[in-house]
C-alpha cells in the first residue's frame, strides 16, 4: 500500500516534470533558420539581438557541458560551476562553523539560566530581524575584506536561529532529568553533555538546520554584492552577459547544493532525535 | 533513645503567596530503621512528594532537618536512590545503558565490563532479558520501563531508596506483577525504602509501617500504622490474613473521613501547642487479634490503650473509637470467615 504511494507520487512527480518542460519548450520558438553573421553580429559576438529565454534543452545542454567540466578556471569571469559552488559552500560553512561556536555554548547558557535569558533577550530581539545584508557596509568598513566580510553576513545570519533554538532546547529539558543527574552527583559539566546536550539535541539541530538554509539564501545575495567569485556572482556575471541559459542553469544548482545541505542537517537530526 | 537510621526532625514547608504564607505541611517528624519498607499515604497536595524530594535532598525544607545515619542531607547522593512516577529514564539511551548511567557514575573507578555486568545481573533481576535490554525506553511498555527504572536504582546500591509513586501509572495486573517482584528483591537486599503510594493494598502488602498524613494544608503525619503481617507476605494469600482488612478499614476510614477532620486541627487548637514530635503509633492488626481473643465486649476498652502507645494527648478520646471499630471490623472478619 505504502509502496504504491511511492510509486504513484513517483509517477505524477515526472509527469508534471514532462508536462512543464515540454510547455516551456514549446513556448520558445527554435532560433531563426542559421543566416550568415553579419558584421555587426560578429563583433558583438554572435549574440542574439533579442534576448529571449531559452528553451529547457538548451539549459541541459549547457548543464551537461558545464557539469562534465566543473572544475576549469579560464581567468577571473569564467570558473567552471564547480569552483564557483565550491567558493560559496566555504563561506557559508566557515560563516556557520562559526556562528555554531559562539552560538552554541551561549545558548547552553541562557538556556540554563533564567536571568541570563531575560538579559540578553532585548539585544537577541532587536539584532535578530536585522536584515543580514544590511550588515554589509558596516562590515566592509570595519574588515576592510570583502572575503571577510561575506563570512561576517553569514555568521550574523546563522547565529539566531541556533541561538534560540539552543536556549529553547536546554531550557525545556524535563526537570525529572535534571534531577537523574543531580541524584548521581554528575558535575556541570558531566550534566551539560550526558543529560542536557543529547535531550536539546534535536531541537539544537533543528535550529543548525534553519541556519543553514538561511545561510545558503543569504550568501547568493551577498556574493552578487561583494563579486568576485562564489555562486551568487556567477548568476549576476551571466546576468550582466545576457546569458540567461547560465542564468537558469545555476539558479538550479543553487536549488540542488541547498536541497543538499538541508538534507544532511535532516539526517543529522534524524541520528540524534529520541521518541519519548 | 537509639537514635533512628533516617530522622526526620520537625520537618516544613512553606510557600509565599500573595495572601502570606503558605504552609503545605508542618511537624512533620518521623523515624525509619534499616531495612524498614516505609510507604506514606495521603490526599494529593498534603505534600507527599515535597517531603520525598527534601528527603533525596533534591528540595530544601522550610523548617526541620533530615539526618541520614547521623550527617544532615544536604542536596542529592548516590546514597539515596529514587524512583519517579514517569520512570524518568533517558529516551535516547538504551535500556542497559540508562542503569549503566547510574552504575557508573555510581563507582566512576570500575571497568567497563564490570560495570557492563553489574547492570545486566540488575537487568536480570526485574526481569529484562532476551534482548529487551538493548531496547529504548518507546520500546517498551510501562511495566517495563518501570522496572528498568527500579534496576537502575538497586543497582546503584543505595542506602536509602524513594519511590515516589512508582506503580501509579501502570494498569493493575502489572502492578501486581511488579509489586511481587519489588517485594522479592527487597526480602533479597533487605533494602531501606520510603515509599509514596495512593494504594492502600499496595502499601499493606510491601510496608513494615504506613505513615498517614491529614489533608493539606497545614498537614501532618497524624499515625504511624504498624503493619503486623507476618513475612514473607504473598498478594494472593495477604488478604486471608486475619490482621489485613483491620489495617485495611483503618486506612481507608482515615483517608475518607478522619484525614479531613484532622486537618489543620493544629491552628483550631492552641496555636504553638500543636501535634509535636514523632505520630501516634497505631496497630489495627494487633488490636483486631486482641478482640477476636477476648470474650466481652468491655475488652475493647483495653485494646484501645493497647492501639494508643503514646495515650494521654488530648486525642486518646479519637484513639479508643480507632480501636474500637478496628476491633469491630476484626469481629466482621472472623463473621465472615465462618
Amino acid at each position: 500500500m505504502l509502496k504504491s504511494d511511492t510509486w504513484r507520487a513517483v509517477l505524477v512527480s515526472v509527469s508534471l516534470l514532462v508536462i512543464f518542460l515540454g510547455l516551456w519548450q514549446l513556448s520558445t520558438p527554435a532560433p531563426q533558420a542559421e543566416e550568415a553573421l553579419s558584421e555587426y553580429e560578429l563583433l558583438m559576438g554572435g549574440a542574439d539581438q533579442e534576448a529571449r529565454v531559452p528553451s529547457p534543452s538548451e539549459i541541459i545542454g549547457l548543464a551537461i557541458r558545464e557539469l562534465s567540466n566543473p572544475f576549469y578556471d579560464a581567468g577571473p569571469n569564467d570558473k567552471g560551476i564547480g569552483i564557483q559552488l565550491a567558493w560559496s559552500l566555504y563561506r557559508v560553512l566557515t560563516g556557520f562553523g562559526l556562528a555554531a561556536l559562539i552560538a552554541l555554548p551561549l545558548g547552553f547558557l541562557i538556556g540554563m539560566s533564567p536571568m541570563m535569558y531575560k538579559a540578553l533577550n532585548p539585544f537577541i530581539q532587536v539584532l535578530k530581524p536585522i536584515s543580514p545584508l544590511a550588515w554589509m557596509p558596516l562590515a566592509l568598513f570595519i574588515i576592510k575584506d570583502s572575503e571577510t566580510s561575506s563570512i561576517f553576513v553569514i555568521f550574523i545570519c546563522s547565529i539566531w536561529p541556533m541561538l534560540i533554538n539552543t536556549a529553547f532546547g536546554v531550557a525545556g529539558v524535563r526537570k525529572d532529568w535534571v534531577n537523574v543527574a543531580r541524584t548521581h552527583e554528575l558535575g556541570p559539566m558531566q550534566t551539560a553533555f550526558q543529560v542536557i546536550l543529547p535531550a536539546a539535541a534535536p531541537t539544537i539541530l533543528t535550529g543548525m538546520r534553519i541556519s543553514i538554509g538561511i545561510a545558503w539564501l543569504v550568501i547568493v545575495a551577498a556574493e552578487m554584492l561583494v563579486g568576485g567569485t562564489g555562486i551568487g556572482y556567477y548568476v549576476w556575471n551571466e546576468w550582466n552577459n545576457l546569458d540567461l541559459t547560465s542564468v537558469i542553469f545555476s539558479i538550479l544548482m543553487i536549488g540542488i547544493v541547498g536541497m543538499l545541505l538541508d538534507l544532511a542537517l535532516a539526517s543529522a537530526t534524524r541520528l540524534v532525535t529520541y521518541q519519548e | 533513645m537509639q537514635p533512628h537510621f533516617l530522622e526526620i526532625k520537625s520537618l516544613a514547608k512553606r510557600f509565599p503567596t500573595k495572601d502570606g504564607e503558605l504552609t503545605v505541611f508542618e511537624d512533620v517528624s518521623f523515624g525509619l530503621e534499616r531495612g524498614e519498607f516505609v510507604c506514606i499515604i495521603g490526599h494529593s497536595g498534603c505534600g507527599k512528594s515535597t517531603i520525598l524530594n527534601v528527603l533525596a535532598g533534591l528540595d530544601a525544607p522550610s523548617d526541620g532537618e533530615v539526618l541520614m545515619a547521623g550527617k544532615e542531607v544536604r542536596g542529592p547522593a548516590l546514597e539515596r536512590g529514587i524512583v519517579f512516577q514517569n520512570y524518568s529514564l533517558f529516551p535516547w539511551l538504551s535500556a542497559l545503558n540508562n542503569v549503566i548511567f547510574g552504575v557508573a557514575a555510581r563507582w566512576p573507578g570500575w571497568s567497563k565490563t564490570r560495570v557492563r555486568e553489574h547492570s545486566l545481573r540488575y537487568l536480570h533481576m526485574v526481569g529484562l532479558k532476551d534482548g529487551a535490554e538493548q531496547r529504548k525506553p518507546s520500546q517498551l511498555s510501562g511495566g517495563m520501563r518501570q522496572r528498568v527504572a527500579i534496576a537502575r536504582a538497586f543497582a546503584i546500591e543505595p542506602k536509602l531508596l524513594l519511590l515516589d509513586e512508582p506503580f501509579g501509572a501502570l494498569d493493575a495486573l502489572t502492578r501486581g506483577t511488579i509489586q511481587d517482584e519489588l517485594l522479592k528483591i527487597c526480602a533479597e537486599t533487605h533494602q531501606t525504602v520510603f515509599m509514596i503510594t495512593h494504594d492502600v493494598d499496595e502499601a499493606i502488602l510491601l510496608a513494615d509501617r504506613i505513615l498517614l498524613m491529614t489533608n493539606g494544608p497545614q498537614a501532618r503525619i497524624a499515625e504511624s500504622v504498624r503493619v503486623s503481617i507476618d513475612r514473607p507476605r504473598e498478594r494472593g494469600s495477604i488478604v486471608h490474613d486475619p490482621g489485613y482488612y483491620p489495617i485495611r478499614t483503618h486506612l481507608v476510614d482515615f483517608l475518607v473521613s478522619r484525614s479531613h477532620e484532622l486537618s489543620g486541627s493544629a491552628n483550631s487548637g492552641a496555636p504553638g501547642s500543636g501535634h509535636q514530635g514523632p505520630p501516634r503509633i497505631v496497630d489495627p492488626a494487633q488490636a483486631a487479634r486482641g478482640a477476636s481473643n477476648a470474650k466481652d465486649k468491655a475488652s475493647s476498652n483495653a485494646i484501645a490503650q493497647a492501639t494508643s502507645h503514646t495515650a494521654g494527648h488530648s486525642t486518646s478520646n479519637a484513639n479508643s473509637a480507632t480501636g474500637y471499630r478496628a476491633a469491630e471490623s476484626g469481629s466482621l472478619l472472623r463473621a465472615v470467615n465462618l
